[in-house]
């Protein structure tokens, strides 16, 4: 269980307020999904993998007599596409976002169980375009919470998938190595024999280096004149991406190995990545709205992470506005009420202000107002050290002003 | 001291007797641990200092994660079952014992022609049913069954399909078994072999060295559990080609007791002039056959009826008040309700506590609780639902649930401080030296029915012949 004390709370609203205010900017709308909501739409499209399933929070809900499980919500991006499917039109266009907390079982009790994230989500938009927009809505944001070095790191798992086609597995092999590959395990591909040279060459060649820019990827083109179609689109796909990129001076690197994580993801991914640390990450899935019953509507998204944000967000502590301290000298029904009409008074002029009446402690504020009794008060400015006596409310106002 | 007790914790039922081999060739009999004691508290004939104590073998490994034993031996499908679910769990799988029957396997009805579990078509809505719900549903998450639900059932799992269920994930002996029933493997998760678990904790710091000493003669190494050694792909959307059974033409379904209840229930329906082949005879058919067309008829075990008529299921069924009220208690706007008492198998659902206790009401038991004397309280029960609803209405906290499958009485004084469970002439308790200090209520066979089958004419007449019968000899 994790509380979120006053200062952290400031961060996590200070990097949503970010969010929001980039998201609005570029034409996204703000949603919430429920935080209970049925298993099975986690575990009919598959999307999933069962080593994520494993770790749910599920149980019966009232009228579970039935058998129908509820879970708390493991995965944002999921119940956007329901959301999608259940509320808007056939194929429409939709940007949408979201701040959500996610939950999955942790076995040792030492890490979180519950997770915030920062997602949004382009359904509807076929073209490349709307992958070089989620990126740079993504990268704009860490930008403006002032992160330092992010790394951008691209992969493809429309390629990759195509890849592994190349081999001519049976279906179930296929899976398998795929599974491997997204928990980051290329042994088993490069030790497979019976490929194509260029194929031999790519996972030999190419696999383990950094692109920087669009160029790699057309070297990689250069060598692979022999692949099947579907790959051959997928280069092409993510040669346009990048190339964008470039021109918008978006620096990247590609990685065709990062593509570890989520089995729904079915053309370009990234992560953004502080050292080893991931902040978020994202990527096209045209197959999740269709396996979740919906119609053939092609997506792509992102999320961020608010832990590893919070953790590299620049924050001064204390950083708050300018406080006032109105504090009664005694409890006689005079004193209280001038005290509650001072400070209302001047919160109404915009000033954050608390009320004391015991002995409490005067440090942190900018001003310190005493309250006598009629027509007398006392205004010490800490910063400034001085002190003034005042007559009235409209002197107090006018002293606080400078 | 350096004397510390080693508590063992040993299987009733099906591996009772090989254990009882077992413990004696490794030297390390306990008198009395035979198929016909009736003693749960037992002695080791060869170290002083260790005591066993004899538990249902659903019990064992939750009683060895919470420290209560140091040991326990039980089948593999029960350290599954909890460690599925809690891999957390402070439970060691210690050693194969080497010993043991029966595997757990996928089942479906032979008559959807399946063969493999891979034949299985995604895009579907299984219903799985299994007395391993932990299990039901991890096989279903690791072979990709996409959307499913779980019914979990207390026994009798092999006669839900196919038309209660698609699948059922269950413990067989032999192949024939499945065949008699109409079900066809479609894969076999694991040989279902006795195992030894340790708590976790002791392992670390007791001193058990000489019990492993006896007992590591005869460790066998483990094998592999089938589906966490695969993986396996997502699977493409189509149907599964639906059957059309003699059960669907019926127009109301009755669900029947097996068990204590059989007995009695079979001698009622005679009396009401009710005759079902292969029940009312002391047949133990799963599926008796009845004069009357248009019903169809089960035996199934009565803690899950009121669950079967809920979902639609079964219209009907004879079970007890008790199971009634408990399924209520935590499905309070369930469709299920009581038609009629019948009268047999009467029992009280008791409070009862360890005589020694300074207890003999439940405003006392509060007050020794909340004074911290015993808290938190640990409180067995079969009803957990009911025995939760208790506790929080009589201000009886903090507490602790201990869910047990039968024989709750053997859980005091030493793992549990309360009890709740039914008894009925409270000889039972008597014998474990405990006392009765709150009675829930009095509990008795009923018919219970779904209040939406009964709003649907085609069955209500159909319902109204069959209350008629009864209300005919009297029952009201």
């Amino acid at each position: 269980m994790q509380d979120v004390l006053p200062e952290d709370m400031l961060r996590f609203r200070h990097v949503a307020d970010v969010f929001r205010e980039s998201c609005q900017r570029w034409g996204y709308h703000e949603v919430r999904t429920p935080t209970l909501e049925y298993l099975h739409l986690f575990t009919s499209t598959g999307t999933l993998a069962p080593s994520m399933l494993r770790r749910v929070y599920s149980f019966l809900d009232w009228d579970g007599w039935s058998g129908e499980r509820v879970v708390l919500k493991p995965d944002g991006t999921i119940p956007i596409a329901r959301l999608y499917i259940d509320n808007f039109r056939d194929r429409e266009v939709a940007r949408l976002f979201y701040v959500t907390n996610i939950f999955a079982f942790e076995g040792t009790g030492r890490e979180k169980r519950e997770r915030w994230q920062y997602g949004a989500e382009f359904l509807g938009g076929a073209q490349f375009t709307s992958d070089v927009e989620v990126v740079l809505l993504a990268r704009e944001v860490i930008y403006q919470l002032g992160l330092g070095e992010v790394e951008l790191k691209l992969s493809h798992a429309g390629l990759v998938k195509a890849l592994v086609r190349e081999f001519g597995l049976s279906f179930e092999e296929e899976a398998k190595v795929l599974n491997c590959i997204r928990e980051g395990d290329w042994s088993i591909l490069k030790n497979m024999k019976g490929s194509a040279p260029w194929v031999d060459s790519l996972l030999t060649g190419f696999l383990d280096l950094q692109g920087g820019s669009s160029n790699f990827l057309q070297n990689i083109k250069a060598i692979s004149r022999d692949a099947s179609a579907d790959f051959k689109s997928a280069l092409d796909n993510f040669i346009s991406i990048t190339s964008s990129l470039d021109i918008l001076g978006c620096d990247y690197s590609i990685d065709i190995k990062a593509i570890s994580g989520f089995e729904y993801y079915t053309g370009v991914c990234f992560h953004f990545l502080s050292g080893e640390n991931r902040v978020g990450g994202g990527g096209r899935y045209d197959d999740l709205i269709p396996l979740m019953g919906g119609s053939e509507v092609p997506a792509c998204g992102f999320a961020l992470y608010a832990d590893p944000i919070m953790e590299l967000l620049p924050w001064k502590e204390g950083e708050s506005a300018e406080k006032v301290l109105v504090k009664g000298k005694d409890l006689s029904e005079e004193t209280v009420s001038r005290s509650f009409s001072l400070a209302r008074l001047l919160r109404d002029a915009g000033y954050m202000v608390e009320l004391g009446f015991d002995e409490c402690k005067e440090a942190g504020y900018r001003w310190f107002v005493s309250v006598f009794d009629v027509d007398s008060f006392s205004i010490m400015d800490c910063e400034r050290q001085q002190t003034l006596q005042v007559n009235s409310e409209e002197e107090i106002l006018a002293a606080i002003r400078g | 001291m350096g004397y510390q007790s080693i508590r063992f914790a040993l299987p009733k039922g099906r591996f009772l007797s090989s254990t009882a081999q077992f413990l004696e060739k490794s030297g390390l009999t306990f008198s009395g641990y035979d198929a016909k004691t009736r003693r749960y508290c037992l002695e080791s004939s060869v170290f002083s200092n260790l005591v066993a104590k004899v538990f249902q073998e659903k019990d064992i490994p939750v009683q060895v994660a919470m420290g209560n034993y140091d040991f326990g031996i039980c089948g593999l499908d029960w350290i599954e079952e909890l460690q599925t679910r809690y891999p957390a769990s402070a439970l060691i799988s210690v050693a194969n014992l080497g010993y043991g029957n029966g595997s757990i396997c996928v089942a479906a009805s032979k008559r959807l022609g399946l063969s493999r579990i891979d034949d299985l078509p995604g895009g579907c809505s299984y219903r799985i049913v299994s007395e391993y719900p932990n299990l039901a549903e991890s096989m279903a998450l690791a072979f990709r069954l996409g959307e499913f639900r779980i019914i979990p059932v207390w026994g009798a799992a092999e006669v839900y399909p196919p038309e209660n269920a698609d699948l059922a994930v269950l413990w067989h002996e032999e192949q024939e078994e499945l065949s008699f029933h109409g079900l066809t493997p479609l894969a076999e998760l694991f040989p279902v072999m006795a195992c030894l678990i340790a708590n976790k904790e002791s392992l670390e710091s007791k001193d058990l060295s000489q019990i492993l000493g006896c007992l590591s003669q005869q460790f066998v190494a483990r094998g592999d559990i089938f589906w966490v050694t695969r993986d396996f792909p997502r699977r493409d959307r189509s149907t599964i080609g639906s059957i059309s059974t003699d059960w669907q033409m019926k127009k109301v379904k009755l669900a029947l007791p097996d068990g204590h209840q059989h007995k009695p229930a079979a001698q009622l329906l005679e009396r009401v002039g009710l005759s079902f082949h292969g029940y009312s005879t002391g047949g133990a058919s799963r599926r008796p056959r009845s004069d009357l067309d248009w019903l169809g008829v089960k035996v199934i075990r009565p803690q899950d009826m009121p669950l079967q008529v809920a979902n639609g299921n079964f219209d009907l069924a004879i079970t007890g008040e008790d199971w009634l009220k408990e399924h209520l208690s935590r499905f309070p706007s369930s469709p299920v309700e009581k038609l009629l008492g019948l009268g047999f198998g009467g029992v009280r659902i008791v409070v009862a506590i360890s005589q020694d206790a300074p207890v003999d009401n439940v405003d006392a038991l509060r007050t020794l609780v909340q004074g911290g004397k015993i808290a938190p309280i640990r409180v067995a029960s079969e009803y957990v639902n009911l025995a939760d609803k208790y506790l929080r209405d009589n201000r009886i906290t903090p507490y602790k649930l201990v869910p047990t499958w039968g024989a709750s009485e053997a859980f005091l004084p030493d793992d549990a401080d309360l009890l709740i469970d039914n008894t009925e002439t409270g000889k039972t308790l008597e014998r474990h030296r405990l006392k009765v200090i709150d009675v829930l209520f009095h509990s008795s066979a009923c018919l219970v029915g779904n209040k939406d089958s009964i709003a649907i004419p085609e069955k209500k007449e159909k319902i109204d012949f069959f209350l008629t019968s009864f209300h005919s000899v009297g029952f009201q």
